[in-house]
Parts: C-alpha cells; structure tokens; sequence
C-alpha cells in the first residue's frame, strides 16, 4: 500500500467516496417508493417543526400556572382556548407543543444511550469467541426475559429524584437487549465473510477487525432498529409519566394524562383534555414506527414490512 | 408393484434416520437449567437493585402505623446488618418471606396473594381475545401481502400498536362508564366486583365479568396489534418457502395450503416472539389496572410507587420477572414439542 | 404423442423499472416416453418457462402462447381445471435438497395428501398403502413415512421427490435441476431411477439441468436455451459431441468427458456473464460472449434454422440461416 503514489489514494477514495454518494442515492430512492415511509416522515417533520417553534407560539408565560390563574379552568375548547384549558387554566394547546419538545429529547435522547449500548454489547459478544463473549450474550437473553415496563418502573422509582436527565437515562439503559440481539446475529454473519478472514489472516487487531468491518456492515440495521426503539422509548416514557414517575416540572405528553386523569378528566367528560396528548403520542409513535419499517424493509427486502 | 429400476434397491446413502426419543428430554433438561441460570440471575440483580436506594431503609417504616414493635426491632436489625451479610440472608430466602410492606405493616406475599387472582383474570381474557383475533388478522393480512386487507388491518394495527392501553382504557371510561352524548353508562369502574358478593357465586361471576370487560378490551386491542403484526411477518417469512410451491403444484386449494402447511410453519417463531413480548403485556396490566382501579398486581404496583414501599415492589418485581422466566420456558418446551427439528 | 407442448410461449415480469422479458419466444415438445432436457446457465429462463407448465409462476408474470399439458391450454384453464392438472396430469421433482418438503410434516403425510386430493376413491388407508409401495418403488424402506425430512439426506429427500411426484400417475414428470447439490454417485443413481421409473409408465420427461453432459447421457433429446430463448435442439448426443451453436460448444466444453484425455487439457469457460434480461444485447445477444462473432452478428436476429436431420440451431454459422436484418423487428 505505502508505495502506491499518493494521488491513486486519492482517487481510490474519491472512488469510494462516489460509490458511497450513489448507494446512498439509491437508498433514498427505494424508501421514497415507501409511501408509508414517507408518511411517517411527513408526520415526524410536522411535530418536530411544532417543538422547534413552541417558544415562539407559545410564550413560555402562556405555561406558568401562577400567570393563568385567571382562566376558566378545565373549560372547553372555545375561540380563546381551541384545545380548552386544563386544571390550571392553561391553554391545552400551548401545553401540547411543549410538551412536544420533552417527549421527542426523552425518545431520541434515550434512543441514542439504547443504541450505543446495545451497538457495543451486540458486536462484543458476536466477534469475542471466549468468555467475555459468551457473558456478553448470557447478559443480552438475561436482560431480554426481564419484563420491559416493570424494569422500567423499578429503575425509576429507586432513583427517586425525578428529572429529564434521570428518565432518559432509565430508558437508556433498559432498552438496548433487543438492538444487541440483532447486532449480535449480524455481526456473526459478517464475521463468517471472506474479507474478515482476510483481515484476521493479516493479522487486524481486534479494534480494526471490529470498527472498520464489522460496524459499517451492521449500521444500516442498528439505525433502522434505533428508529423502532424511539417509537417504544416515548410510549414508555407516557406510561412512566403517567404512572406518577416522570419530571412532575417538565410537561410532557404523560404528564398530561396523568394530570388530565388525576383531574378526573375521564369520569368528568373532559375529552379536550384527554385526546390530544393521546392523539400526539399516537402520531410520533405511529411515525417513528414507520419510517423505522420502511429502513428495515428497504435494508431487508426479505422482511416484508410494506 | 415389482421394484422397476436397478439402483432402488440398493441404499447407498450414508444416514438411516435415527429414532431418537431422548431429544425432546434433553432439549427441555438444557432449557430448564438455562432457566434457572436466569433466575439466578434475576435474584442478583433484583437484590441489588434496590440497594440503589438512597437514604435509610429502616426510615421508611416509620411512619406505619400498624406494625408490631417486635417486626420493626427486627426490620432494623436486618437493614442495619453489612450488605454481604443481608445479601447471604437474601439468597437464604430470596422470596423475602417475612417481608414487611412499608405500607400496609402487613407480610408482603399476603399483600400479592390476595391481588394475583383479578390479574389472572383480567390478562386471561384479554390474552385469549387478542390471541384469537390477532392471529387470524395476522394470518390472513400476510397470505394476501399487499391486498386491501392487508392496507386496513396492517394500519389499523399499527395505529394500534402505537396507543398507549391506558389512554384507549380512558377513553373507553369516557365513553361507557361516566356515559357521553348517546352512550349512556354501560360497564362500571372501579374493582373488580361488587361489594358484598360472593366471587364464586353466579351473581359473582357476573359482576366480575362486567368490571373486566372494560380492562379486557383496553389491553387486548393493544395486544392484538402486537400479536397480529408477528403473526403476519411470519406468514410473509413462509411464503417464499420452496414447500408452499410443492403444496400448490400438488394441486392443493389456496385456503388448504395456507391452513395445513403456511400456519403450522408460521406458528412456531410467532410462539416464541409472543412469549418474548410478554414483559409488555405486563407492564400493559399495571397502567390499565391503575386507570380501572382494577385490584390486581399491577394497580398494586401502582400503589408501592405512590407509597414508596420499596419492599412491596420487589416482591412484585420478582414475581412479575418469574412469571415471564416460567412463560418463556413454556413457549420454548411448546415449539419444541410442535418442531420435530428440535425433537428428533 | 405429445403430453407436454410449449408453443411460442413468452414470459415477462412486470418489475418497478419495466417489464423484464425472461422467456421469449420457446417452442418445445415433450412425447410420451420420451426424456428432454432443458440445459442453460442460470438466469437463461429456464426456470421461468418451467413455472408456466403448471401456471406457478409468480403473480407479478404475465406469459404469452400456449402451454399445452395433455392438449389442454393451462395458462387459460379455471383455477378448479387447473389444480385436477396439477400433480394428476403433470407432476414436479423438485429439488429435494432444498425446502421442497414441508419441515414439520411427516413424509407420509406429505406424500398421501395428492393422492386423497386426486383420487375420489381413495381412503386414508389405501393411499397409506399406496405411498409404501411408492417409497419402495424408490428404494426406500416403508417405514420412512414416519420420518421427517430433516432426518433424511440429501439423496434420500430426493427419492422421496420422485416418489411424491409418481404419486397420482401424472403423464409428464418436470424435473427441476434434480441432481444438484446431490454428490456425483447419488446423482447418477437419482437419474437412473427417474429415468427408469418414466420408461416404464410411459410419462414424458423433461429435466432442467445447467449440467449439459448430465443430460447428454439421460435425455433423448436436448434443447439448450441463451437469453430466455432456444438457441439449439437436436438429439441429445450429437448436440453434445458436435455442438452448431458456439455457446453450446462453449457449454460442453466446460464439462470434461469421461475417458476423453483431450478434454482434460483444454479446460474451456466463457468470458463474462450471461446478460441480465432487462438489457439484452442487440442482434444474437450472445454476440458479446462469442468468439466466432462477425461483423452482422450484433445487428441480425437469428431464429432457429434446420442444422442437420432433427436439429435446429439460431447462428449465422448454420449454413442457409435466416437472418433478420435489424430493421425487421
């Protein structure tokens, strides 16, 4: 290698680098022929348009209860208030694109910690044949029979102190077994190619084994897989809430209910109060979990998710 | 017949099948010992876990009132001792028997005895209901991949899918309990059976069946989304199958083929994966319960967190994590028994 | 008599970036008692053609002329027309080493269900009965109807094939690429017993194989197909040994014969690959591939033209070729 001149590196990697523009344009093509792909990137586009610009919506004085004390409370929606107001007398609306901002940090945030994690157990436990690698996967089926919500409350509950930090961290870290099982199959099957026998024949340290073979090769699912656990992080994150374990200062989606249901919402026929923070999960969940289909079935034909 | 070609009486091949009846027991010896590995495991982590717990455990007794001088001399013996100490008595009695809920000053597993029946009911309904559709929407939505059956139920599943069960048990008490616009006030909510019947009694059943159908139909549209999208990638991963060719060559009707050769195949990982998701299931039961005020395990979770008693909570904790051990062994003993791969 | 005859028959497959043309354009019998094969690399369309003689090809194909099973039109037949064709009248040996059986089935019940599908008169019992005979017919013992295909192998699964395809006493047998993936001893014995067991009830046969000498010394006759057409027909020893077409020469070349030192030393293979079916080459689409192209070859359409008594072959080689010129089609 060191006695090729220097400008066929270069074009071998502005080849490379052409090869990766192409496969990445036919990537984009064959998930636009994804229409429900491309509906779940429609509907994420909108509520992370909502969150970006709730501050300038909503003045964030529109949320402090001390500010609002004059309203109506738990009144239905009217041409002040189109989503009515909640027990404090905010507006639900103002609440609701807020609430925006906290649901969608929780789900990536913590999808993030999830995918790091799992990415790393996933590919240990597939490329190290001995002892660390069999514990690595004795941890992965260990903590995937743990039932998920259960942990989840648990987790939280011991922490006590209730903040975003805590949450995600929580979700983070009781999300990665299922990203690490499929990091894991594939990492095993990448691992059986010729190249990476070239590369352990040639003497590749672990490392560059690892990092320069094997993680480009199981990406494309991991972050396919990431968008489905983003879809599961922000449905727990609305039962965690709702259960009485989330940031009771931050209003997200589950503190919404939570609050509408402690409001007595349900038995009082307040449905202004309850629908939209259902709705909105509904959508983001609806919207992750689609655009996560349409990448796994555009990477995996074979899955069938159309 | 007389035997026509000269080579088809000579066998030259290497393996005479084998008759092997131990697989099946070997098979579930392995799963029973990985089992309790996990359970092991289990115990280790559940122990440690909630020593996370900041600030002092004996505090937390106090403030009940109900509890005897004498339990709560020894509860602060116990929670004074050196963890390693009280980590040889957990693996001594890791079922906690004596353990005091914080809460109530009562023995925790009479706390959870007295709650496991109104779970098992609600999650057997529901389970059975999602079970029974859910696999048949499955089934179907997959065979015809792409038809207009398969757009609706795959959307409405997905919608589905993504709904939090307590928001849909919400809404179900706006609509047919508090009674909105034309719906008058059909179920009721709130426990699980009217005060002062007898639960095995006629009038008893009755009542029961009332409170639960409102819970039941919350949880189990979740699940059958869950059910029913495993059910159909199933049938989809089998239609690319060489032996569904076979089938239809052989002259088979569309319907015979799916029903005696696509679904028995799709079956066995849709098994295996339901039984992996029940954790979600469970966590499904403590938030509905808890909008129901449905007195199960889980609206008792719902209460050991309100109530910070940690004591309560792993109990719960463990029983929750056991049950879902015992499922997933039974899911893989029932595959086994279905697959003759694993039990030849 | 003819049991099996392709007339004409097309094959396209609709695809998201156009139709995709498999099959163009192939004519071929199959007589009662007689042994075909069909020989080609993969991706010649081979495979495709097959999957029309019992209309199972995929949904997303549309296929053009007639597929003739007993004289019936089978691509036009109803589905309850179509599926009495199915199995009693032309049956598939698939390739046993693949998934062709179905994994969690005994083999006995796999083998009786055509049989109770076919034959009113049959009871649980007398098809038992009948798939013992069967199972023996193909050199297995009767009691491997209680076994499961994975406890079978390679070889054994594809007697099983054989046996499950005689099943309903069809007038044609399609053998799909029957022999590989099986090693060279059980493959001869599979041929031999296939061909042994179709003489002696008079079926048609018709083998799929890419193994030209395979099928040079089973078949009566070959037909060697390039590019989703027939490219050369003929007896199946003479199109072997004195090949018209220069792909079939190229074709049997690459498998050396036995006994024949030469073959040994003038190991031959093609350049390239075959072309992809969405873009074929102009004129003879082998023309890029061949080494005896000239001038005319990529601008002519060379249909098959008599090459000597029972043989036809598609080349401007062939003396008296019809040629198309370019502009003709």
């Amino acid at each position: 290698m060191s006695t090729e001149p220097p400008s066929v590196m270069l074009s071998s990697r502005a080849a490379a680098r052409a090869r990766r523009g192409a496969a990445l344009r036919r990537f984009a093509r064959s998930y636009a022929a994804h229409r429900s792909g491309m509906a779940g990137l429609v509907i994420l586009g909108l509520f992370a348009l909502i969150a970006l610009l709730a501050p300038v919506l909503f003045p964030a004085d529109m949320l402090d209860i001390t500010k609002t004390v004059q309203n109506e409370t738990l009144e239905p929606p009217s041409g002040e208030f189109w989503l009515g107001t909640d027990e404090g007398g905010r507006s639900i609306l103002a609440v609701l694109a807020w609430a925006a901002r906290a649901s969608l940090t929780v789900g990536v945030a913590a999808s993030a910690i999830s995918m790091v994690l799992g990415t790393l157990v996933g590919i240990g436990s597939g490329h190290y044949r001995g002892l660390l690698g069999s514990l690595l996967q004795r941890l992965t089926d260990w903590f995937l029979v743990i039932p998920f919500i259960p942990l989840v409350v648990v987790l939280a509950a011991v922490l006590g102190q209730r903040g975003l930090g805590t949450i995600v961290l929580v979700l983070g870290v009781t999300s990665w077994p299922g990203t690490a099982r499929l990091v894991r199959a594939q990492t095993l099957s990448v691992e059986g190619r010729p190249y990476l026998e070239r590369a352990k024949a040639l003497g590749g340290s672990d490392w560059h084994q690892m990092v320069r073979h094997v993680l480009p090769n199981v990406m494309p699912l991991v972050l396919a897989n990431t968008t489905l656990t983003v879809a599961l992080v922000i449905l727990s994150e609305t039962t965690l809430a709702f259960l009485g374990l989330g940031d009771p200062y931050l209003d997200s989606w589950g503190t919404m209910l939570d609050k509408a249901n402690g409001a007595g919402a349900a038995s009082t026929g307040a449905w202004w109060y309850l629908l939209p923070p259902g709705i909105c999960v509904i959508l983001v969940v609806l919207a992750f979990t689609l655009i996560g289909r349409a990448l796994e079935s555009v990477l995996d034909p074979r899955l069938g998710r159309d | 017949m007389a035997v026509t070609s000269p080579v088809a009486t000579e066998l030259s091949d290497d393996s005479t099948p084998g008759g092997g009846s131990g697989g099946l027991g070997r098979f579930i010896g392995l799963r029973l010992l990985s089992g309790l590995g996990t359970l092991l495991f289990v115990l280790l982590f559940n122990f440690f876990l909630f020593r996370l717990l900041p600030g002092d455990p004996a505090a937390r007794y106090r403030a009940v009132k109900n509890i005897s001088a004498q339990d709560l001399a020894r509860i602060r013996d116990e929670l004074n001792a050196p963890v390693m100490e009280q980590f040889w008595a957990y693996l001594r009695d890791p079922l906690a028997l004596q353990g005091i809920s914080a809460w109530k000053g009562q023995p925790v597993w009479d706390l959870v005895g007295g709650r496991a029946w109104p779970t098992l009911v609600l999650l057997g309904t529901s389970t059975l209901l999602a079970t029974l559709i859910g696999i048949r929407v499955g089934i179907r939505a997959g065979w015809r991949r792409g038809g207009s059956f398969d757009k609706v139920s795959t959307g409405v599943t997905l919608l589905f899918y993504a709904t939090p069960e307590f928001w849909l048990g919400l809404l179900l008490i706006l609509t047919f309990s508090s009674g909105i616009g034309p719906f008058p006030s059909l179920f009721p909510s709130g426990g699980v059976i009217d005060s002062g019947i007898e639960p095995l009694s006629m009038a008893g059943v009755v009542s029961v069946a009332e409170h639960t159908v409102l819970p039941a139909v919350a949880l189990a549209a979740v699940y059958l989304a869950e059910y029913s999208l495993i059910m159909r990638a199933s049938i989809v991963d089998e239609l690319s199958q060489e032996y569904l060719t076979t089938a239809r060559a052989k002259g088979l009707m569309d319907h015979v083929v799916r029903r005696r050769h696509a679904v028995p195949n799709a079956s066995l990982p849709t098994i295996t994966l339901i039984f992996l998701n029940i954790g979600f299931i469970i966590g499904g039961a403590i938030t509905v319960e808890t909008v129901f005020s449905y007195p199960g395990l889980g609206l008792l979770t719902f209460e050991a967190i309100t109530e910070q008693d940690f004591v309560l909570m792993q109990a719960l904790f463990l029983v929750f994590t056991v049950s879902v051990i015992v499922c997933n062994i039974l899911a893989d003993v029932a595959v086994a028994v279905l697959d003759p791969r694993i039990r030849t | 008599m003819s049991v099996l005859e392709l007339r004409d028959v097309h094959l396209t497959y609709r695809t998201a970036a156009g139709p995709v043309p498999a099959v163009r354009g192939v004519d071929l019998t199959v007589d009662a008692g007689q042994v075909v094969g069909l020989a080609g690399e993969s991706g010649c369309g081979k495979s495709s053609l097959i999957s029309t003689v019992l209309r199972l090809q995929p949904k997303s194909a549309t296929v053009a002329g007639q597929v003739l099973v007993g004289g019936k039109d089978v691509q036009t037949l109803s589905w309850s027309a179509l599926r009495a064709v199915r199995w009693g009248e032309a049956a598939v040996v698939f390739q046993g080493a693949l998934h062709s059986l179905n994994p969690i089935q005994r083999i006995g019940a796999q083998l009786v269900e055509p049989i109770l599908v076919h034959d009113r008169e049959a009871t649980p019992r007398t098809a038992g009965a009948r798939v013992g005979e069967l199972l023996s017919q193909v050199g297995l013992p009767a009691r491997y109807a209680d076994q499961y295909p994975h406890q079978l192998s390679g070889g054994q699964k594809q007697r099983v094939m054989i046996a499950l395809a005689l099943t309903c006493d069809p007038q044609v047998l399609l053998a799909d690429e029957p022999t590989t993936a099986l090693d060279v001893m059980v493959q001869a014995q599979v041929l031999e017993l296939l061909t042994g067991v179709a003489a002696e009830r008079g079926m048609g046969v018709l083998i799929i194989s890419h193994d030209l000498s395979v099928l040079a010394t089973t078949c009566h006759k070959v037909a060697v197909m390039y590019a989703g057409r027939v490219v050369e027909e003929g007896p199946a020893r003479e199109v072997f040994e004195h090949p018209r077409h220069p792909y079939v020469r190229a074709l049997a070349r690459a498998f050396p014969t036995i006994g024949d030192t030469t073959s040994r030393y003038a190991p031959a293979g093609l350049p390239g690959d075959p072309p992809f079916p969405d873009h074929l080459p102009s004129g003879c689409p082998f023309h890029p591939r061949c080494p005896e192209a000239v001038a005319q070859c990529p601008s002519v359409d060379v249909r098959l033209w008599p090459a000597g008594p029972g043989r036809a072959a598609a080349c401007v080689h062939v003396d008296g070729a019809e040629v198309h010129g370019a502009g003709l089609r």
